[in-house]
């Protein structure tokens, strides 16, 4: 079962360390982790996608939770929530292939970024079906390198994951 | 707080330099093993947060161990430790460990203070977090030239600590359902740890068990938490457990785990844990509930307050005589026993309960001994034992007792320790020579690393690989050289003099009692083995 959990971080070094170093020590499984800073400099979210069961799941958001640099983390799984990776792909085009390419392109709404002599790089936006679906379209005319990023989340609608405390010194 | 330990070194010059002139008493160990052990102890003691200071590189690897055993023991440490310049981290430069690296996974928080401005409110939110919530060590790593510099004293009254919550209130509904299953039990069971005695909940315990008429059970680190005498105490639960307080936890319908973990050591089989129970769940970590069993109701919250909230829905007295009859006689039917012969450890500690009546504040180190020293030894109240229980740390036992012989003057302060440990902190009877520190060593020599020996005698067919202490030291000739006086014994009628004489004479004592070097730890439930399957003593099994 592979849950999405969002989880916002304060921004302080090591955090990123002790976010991971828990996953490892714990032995879970991590399939992929995001992290970028919010509107807010001093606190960064984190996106991250654990795989297990629910027992697994709840103790590694037991765990996370506890950390002091882990100021609120929500499973939105289950949330209506718009998921997007990004990946970049360098695959091989000769002249005579790059027209079926470029229709593979269009298709995923995917972009040719960079164009050299016998390569392309595509950009490619979208949830983890997706990116998986343009990477076997393209796999046929030889994939060079992908670099792919983790999945980042935001609920949709006007609700936030917001950053209201209730820490200590929050409101004393 | 006012004592620290540690020992100097390069990077922590100019702080010692400092300290030196001020009204804080440093106590210099031997060992910044014994430092982060005796800061352990002195917060086990006293409940306040216990400092220990090392310089980099290995003076900070010195202290993992004792902060590691603090940490599984969820006690409030402050580890400072030196740290190369900032300019030089990074480097590998002289002496240049990554102290915050490496025990990050041992810490409940660390800093390295990179910034003479955040220096004091660090330490700020260091000891607020230390010493809050579920307590632990908190380290704070400080570079040379941060305590070379000056700067505004900026101390902010209020802590930004966003995500971080020390103080949860009970849930009312999680109460009520919890008082609803107390009342509905028939064989009701209080199961208490070190959250009771952290929270300061021994009061609540007592008055929940008597007024609902419910048994109790401890962890090892619940010792003390619950008056051992007291008719309602059936005993630690788990590997060296009595047979009584193993059979409860098997035949009970309702575990109240109060500040307790459900450790491997204390389930024994997972799976065959309480098969019959509900189990309430009460603890301050929400990260503690359903991490080894499912709670049926838990609550999260600090104990004291949880059970105040609990005896508040519970006006009125239970009587539950048939469960306490079949309890009395699990208990008569299998209490605790040694042989009369020879030189029995279990003989000592019941002696020295006798003569210190009941009242020491005892530590101990990891091994046979330990287990003689929680069953023999028991106790009326908490902060009086101190003892290892989660990382099993030999050469815990003395440096622990010098700490709390330092939080708390004029008590009594036993250290029963093994040959095996009290040689991996043997060098601290140095402090407790140079300071006087009254701590009584009492010494439990067979001759053996005796808990190894034990389990290869029974899951490794009497190979006694590598668990014989063939080259030990007469521990009296080395005590003296010390200047720590001391004594050897040899037979059971020189113990009660030897004890009279340790605890007589003033400061520290050694006692080297060679006792019967096969003895063994019973009842024993092999690892992994279901609680109610004993092996229940004598050589025959
Ligand atoms: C630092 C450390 N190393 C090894 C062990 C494994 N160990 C557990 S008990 C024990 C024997 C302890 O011997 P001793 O202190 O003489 O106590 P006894 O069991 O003989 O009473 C050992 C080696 C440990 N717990 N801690
Ligand atoms: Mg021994």
């Amino acid at each position: 079962m592979k849950r999405t959990l969002s989880v916002l971080v304060e921004n302080r070094p090591g955090v990123l360390t002790r976010v991971a170093g828990l996953f490892s020590r714990r032995g879970y499984n991590i399939d992929s982790l995001a992290v970028g800073r919010t509107e807010n400099p001093s606190i960064s979210r984190m996106t991250i996608v654990v795989d297990g069961d629910e027992q697994i799941i709840e103790q590694v958001s037991k765990q996370l939770n506890k950390l002091i640099d882990v100021i609120k983390l929500s499973d939105i799984t289950d949330d209506p929530h718009v998921g997007r990776e990004l990946v970049l792909i360098k695959v091989n085009a000769e002249p005579a292939v790059r027209g079926e390419i470029m229709q593979i392109v269009d298709i995923f709404r995917a972009r040719i970024v960079d164009i050299a002599r016998n390569s392309l790089i595509i950009e490619a936006t979208g949830d983890a079906d997706k990116i998986d679906a343009i990477e076997n379209s393209l796999r046929p005319f030889g994939i060079r390198e992908v670099v792919r990023t983790g999945k980042i989340a935001m609920l949709r609608g006007a609700k936030t994951r917001g950053m209201e405390a209730s820490g200590d010194g929050a409101g004393e | 707080m006012d004592t620290v330990f540690g020992i100097p070194g390069g990077s922590v010059l100019p702080l010692y330099h400092e300290l030196a002139v001020a009204s804080i008493r440093h106590i210099l160990t031997r060992h910044e093993q014994a430092a982060a052990h005796a800061a352990d102890g002195y917060a086990r003691a006293s409940g306040k947060p216990g400092v220990c200071i090392a310089t980099s590189g290995p003076g900070a690897t010195n202290l993992v161990t004792g902060i590691a055993n603090a940490y599984m023991d969820s006690i409030p440490i402050i580890a400072i430790t030196g740290q190369v310049s900032v300019a030089m981290i990074g480097r590998d430069s002289f002496q240049e460990a990554d102290i915050t690296g490496i025990t990050l996974p041992v810490t409940k928080a660390n800093y390295l203070v990179k910034n003479i401005r955040d220096l004091a409110v660090t330490i700020h939110e260091a000891f607020h977090v230390a010493a809050t919530g579920r307590p632990g060590p908190v380290l704070i790593d400080v570079p040379k030239d941060i305590t070379t510099q000056r700067a505004a004293f900026h101390y902010p009254p209020r802590l930004h600590l966003p995500g971080y919550r020390s103080r949860v209130e009970p849930h009312a509904l999680q109460v009520a359902q919890a008082a609803a299953a107390i009342q509905a039990a028939t064989k009701p069971l209080l199961f208490i740890g070190g959250g009771v005695i952290t929270s300061g909940a021994h009061e609540e315990v007592r008055q929940l068990a008597e007024e609902q008429d419910i048994p109790v059970v401890m962890s090892m680190m619940g010792k003390g938490a619950f008056p051992e005498q007291h008719p309602l105490f059936i005993g630690m639960v788990g590997m060296h457990g009595t047979a009584a307080a193993n059979y409860a936890i098997c035949e009970t319908d309702l575990i109240i785990g109060v500040g307790v973990r459900f450790d491997d050591r204390v389930t024994g089989k997972i799976e065959a844990f309480a098969p019959k129970a509900k189990i309430i769940h009460i603890d301050i970590d929400a990260a503690e509930i359903g991490k080894v069993v499912a709670a049926h109701i838990p609550i999260v919250a600090d104990a004291r307050q949880a059970l105040q909230a609990l005896l508040a829905k519970l006006p009125g007295k239970m009587e539950r005589p048939a469960w306490r009859q079949q309890i009395k006689r699990w208990q008569e039917e299998n209490p605790l026993r040694y042989e009369q012969c020879g030189l029995k450890p279990q003989y000592v500690i019941e002696e020295l309960y006798h003569l210190t009546g009941g009242r020491a504040i005892i530590s101990t180190d990891v091994g046979q001994h330990q287990m003689w020293a929680v069953q023999y030894y028991p106790l009326e109240r908490p902060r009086a034992f101190l003892s290892s229980c989660g990382l099993g740390t030999m050469g815990f036992g003395v440096p622990a007792a010098m700490g709390a012989a330092i939080a708390r003057p004029g008590e009594t302060v036993v250290a029963i320790s093994g040959d095996g440990s009290f040689q991996m902190n043997i060098q601290e009877l140095a402090t407790l020579s140079h300071y006087r520190i009254p701590v009584k060593i009492v010494l439990l020599n067979n001759g053996y690393l005796g808990m190894v020996r034990q389990w290869q005698e029974f899951f490794f067919d009497r190979r006694y690989a590598y668990s014989e202490m063939a080259g030990n030291p007469d521990f009296v000739k080395v005590a003296e050289a010390y200047r720590v006086p001391g004594r050897r014994v040899t037979t059971r009628e020189e113990v009660v003099p030897a004890l009279q004489e340790a605890l007589e004479t003033e400061g520290p004592f050694l006692l080297d009692v060679l006792i019967d070097r096969e003895e063994n730890v019973f009842p024993m439930v092999p690892p992994g083995g279901t609680l109610n399957k004993m092996v229940t003593g004598g050589r025959q099994e």
